[in-house]
């Protein structure tokens, strides 16, 4: 049985309910008033002329899109054209519509159903889509199977914590978290610090903050071409190889996403060298983030502030940790949870760069969408669904209390 | 770009300091500026490298660009039309992304405004537990809703048919404990005389919505909605679940399935990288201040 499917049924035949009292209400109303004399909307014409534009626009885009059908790049945009305006329309149809309905109704159940219709739908997706959701996934780590049909109990969890492959997952998950997290949130401090009201400052920091806007696919993309193993492609190996006899050792070319010792060190606990690669591109997306976050932070403390500590005789170094830091540490926090919740949802990178997560570089959430998806086991991808949504609570958690003294404090 | 955070410090610092300070910071301006030319390298190698005839790729590092500099539009116009094994031009998952972007962003943002708008000005039993109901609903990760949410979409229950507004669906679903509660914060802080003064004049709660509320609001919608944007255009994830095949799917996901196809063709990597690009760059350099506001702002989804 399809919990949400039902949901969703539901709360449809209550709307719809909704909507066929509010016409009958519409209709007897207008049989009461026949013949009485109606005040004249005094927009009625403006309102008609709009109307009547987006219906005919609509109309027109309809049957464009109708006509010229095709493989064509004039039928693709006006393809995309229709669908955009379609959901809009649809969503500004049905507000509207219901909103009509719930007002055809007498108080206090007027008032009742307007609430309704204005909460109504984000209640709607929040429950059908979070709430109910959770549940069920919840309840299928427990069970296995290509339909995740089978009884488990906690099978999947202790497969989780005990095979080797899956704990390479917890190991990799867990220092992506402390490495870009560290990592971004370091060079975010100091590099607000230094460039704080230098010259070129907002260019400097716009120059950082760039890979932000790129999608981590792109990112993986621009990755892959300095890492590529040809010396006459990929920067790195270029670099590399030009550091042979500058460095000990020889310097090969070398694989560097396929790489599962740490830099040489063969270790169970550490990480491959390849999910550092892979780490180093969240942390040059992540960078830009933490650096124009902190900078607003930096500005706002009062000069004052530091100005009293420095007459107390502290250096600059002093007052910067002593005076500075603690005063933003509220912003610090922020950063540092932001960015780990993004490492343990770390997913798109390992798309792009993980080759398939088959040199002992997976992740968990991307095991996850392998597992539900493409192989078949979705209750063990329920498992690794719910130990991310475990994992990510006291993060949240030290979030929110974060926000919370910020505002207590002011 | 900070003027939009929190107003800046006044300057007290007397000049001389200020002198010796300048003196002082050469070392770290070197490095800021070290670390923004590094930081840019990656991004401008895959442009020139865009640029760049096929053999030359992949024969010469993009360094040697400056020495022996020759340019092309051909790995562009290739990768445009590069259909891969879907049979679809990559053109047409440009499209595909604007379809699903743009409602995608605008969608959540209505649905979160109106019940911002209840969860502020309206009067109901038990308003202000549901709002941090709502909020702590920010904790759950999108991972713990795919499965069910996937298997909901593909049975007789869905009202919708597949592709492009299921995933409008789904970016709603996931952005919405958010945008409520940014888009509450903001729109319970409305000066509330405007709008007793509107009530007593006796319009209703849809007139104060769209007339006053809305136009009042249009600063955080924006920020909001740049966020949205972004996050959308650039999501993977999503898409990959709920698009059901190549008909739906945008670039990110038709630029990820290249990575595996084609790894080592770089002529048509680096223009397909370049082109799902774009719009966000645009986006990021235009506005900007906006896209930091609604990063600060954002940097508590869950």
């Amino acid at each position: 049985m399809n919990l949400i499917g039902l949901f969703v049924a539901v709360v449809l035949s209550a709307l719809g309910l909704i909507l066929l009292g509010g016409t009958v209400l519409a209709v007897t109303h207008l049989a009461q008033r026949r013949g009485q004399p109606r005040l004249p909307d005094p927009e009625m014409g403006i309102k008609l002329k709009l109307g009547g534009i987006v219906v005919g626009v609509y109309v027109a885009l309809f049957v464009l899109h109708k006509l010229i059908d095709g493989g064509g790049a004039l039928a693709k945009v006006l393809d995309t054209l229709f669908t955009v305006t379609s959901g809009v329309l649809f969503l500004a149809l049905l507000i509207s519509v219901l909103y009509w309905g719930a007002s055809q109704y007498a108080e206090p159940w007027r008032e009742r159903l307007r609430v309704a219709v204005f909460i109504g739908p984000a209640l709607m997706l929040l429950i059908g889509g979070l709430v109910l959701p959770s549940f069920t996934t919840a309840k299928m780590s427990l069970y296995t199977g290509e339909q995740a049909d089978k009884w488990y109990g906690l099978g999947n969890f202790r497969d989780l914590f005990t095979k080797h492959d899956n704990l390479i997952l917890l190991r990799n998950t867990f220092w992506w978290v402390i490495f870009a997290t560290a990592a971004s949130t370091m060079i975010g401090i100091v590099i607000a610090r230094l460039a704080d009201r230098m010259r070129g400052e907002s260019a400097a920091k716009a120059l950082i903050f760039m890979p932000m806007a790129i999608s981590m696919v792109g990112a993986g993309v621009i990755w892959r071409f300095i890492y590529d193993k040809n010396k006459d492609i990929g920067l790195l190996n270029w670099v590399w190889v030009h550091l042979d006899g500058v460095l000990p050792g020889k310097q090969q070319p070398h694989l560097w996403l396929q790489d599962k010792t740490f830099f040489g060190i063969e270790s169970s606990w550490l990480p491959g060298s390849n999910t550092v690669f892979m780490i180093i591109v969240l942390i040059w997306i992540q960078a830009g983030f933490a650096t124009v976050v902190m900078s607003a932070a930096l500005k706002g403390v009062p000069d004052d502030l530091v100005e009293a500590a420095k007459i107390d005789g502290a250096t600059e170094r002093q007052a910067f940790f002593k005076v500075v830091l603690p005063y933003i540490k509220p912003t610090i926090i922020t950063v540092l949870t932001t960015i780990a919740i993004a490492c343990l949802k770390i997913f798109d990178i390992v798309q792009a760069m993980a080759l398939g997560g088959t040199f002992d570089n997976n992740v968990l959430a991307n095991s996850m969408y392998t597992n539900s998806f493409t192989q078949g086991n979705p209750g063990f991808g329920s498992a690794l669904a719910v130990i991310i949504f475990i994992a990510v609570i006291p993060v949240v958690w030290i979030n929110v209390r974060n926000i919370r003294s910020q505002r207590s404090a002011r | 770009m900070e003027a939009a955070i929190s107003t800046p410090a006044k300057d007290l610092t007397p000049v001389s300091t200020k002198i010796t300070k300048k003196l002082s910071g050469l070392p770290g301006r070197i490095l800021v500026w070290t670390m923004a030319v590094v930081w840019t390298i990656p991004t401008f190698g895959l442009l020139i490298s865009s640029m760049r005839p096929e053999d030359d790729i992949k024969s010469t590092g993009w360094w040697n660009f400056f020495v022996h500099p020759s340019t092309t539009t051909e790995n562009y116009s290739r990768v445009l039309h590069y259909t891969g094994g879907s049979g679809r031009p990559f053109s047409n998952y440009f499209w595909n992304s604007l379809a699903i972007t743009i409602p995608g962003s605008i969608i959540p943002i209505v649905v979160a405004a109106f019940a911002a708008y209840a969860l502020s000005w309206m009067t109901f039993k038990g308003r202000d537990t549901l709002f941090v109901i709502i909020v702590a609903l920010m904790v759950v990760p999108l991972q713990m809703c795919l499965i069910p949410l996937m298997r909901f979409f593909n049975s007789d229950w869905s009202p919708l048919n597949g592709g492009i507004p299921q995933i409008w669906i789904a970016h709603a679903i996931f952005a919405m404990p958010l945008a409520i509660f940014l888009m509450r914060n903001f729109i319970s802080s409305l000066p509330s005389e405007v709008i007793e003064a509107a009530r007593v004049d006796g319009a209703t709660h849809m007139t104060i919505f769209t007339r006053i509320v809305m136009p009042l609001s249009v600063p955080a919608i924006a920020s909001i909605a740049i966020f949205q944007f972004l996050w959308v255009w650039n999501d993977l994830l999503v898409a990959k679940v709920f698009g059901g095949g190549s008909k739906s799917a945008p670039m990110t996901s038709a630029l990820n399935d290249m990575v595996g196809t084609k790894g080592s063709e770089w002529q048509l990597l680096t223009a397909g990288a370049f082109v799902s690009m774009i719009v966000p760059l645009i986006v990021f350099l235009s506005l900007q201040r906006y896209f930091v506001r609604g990063l600060l702002a954002g940097s508590v989804k869950g």
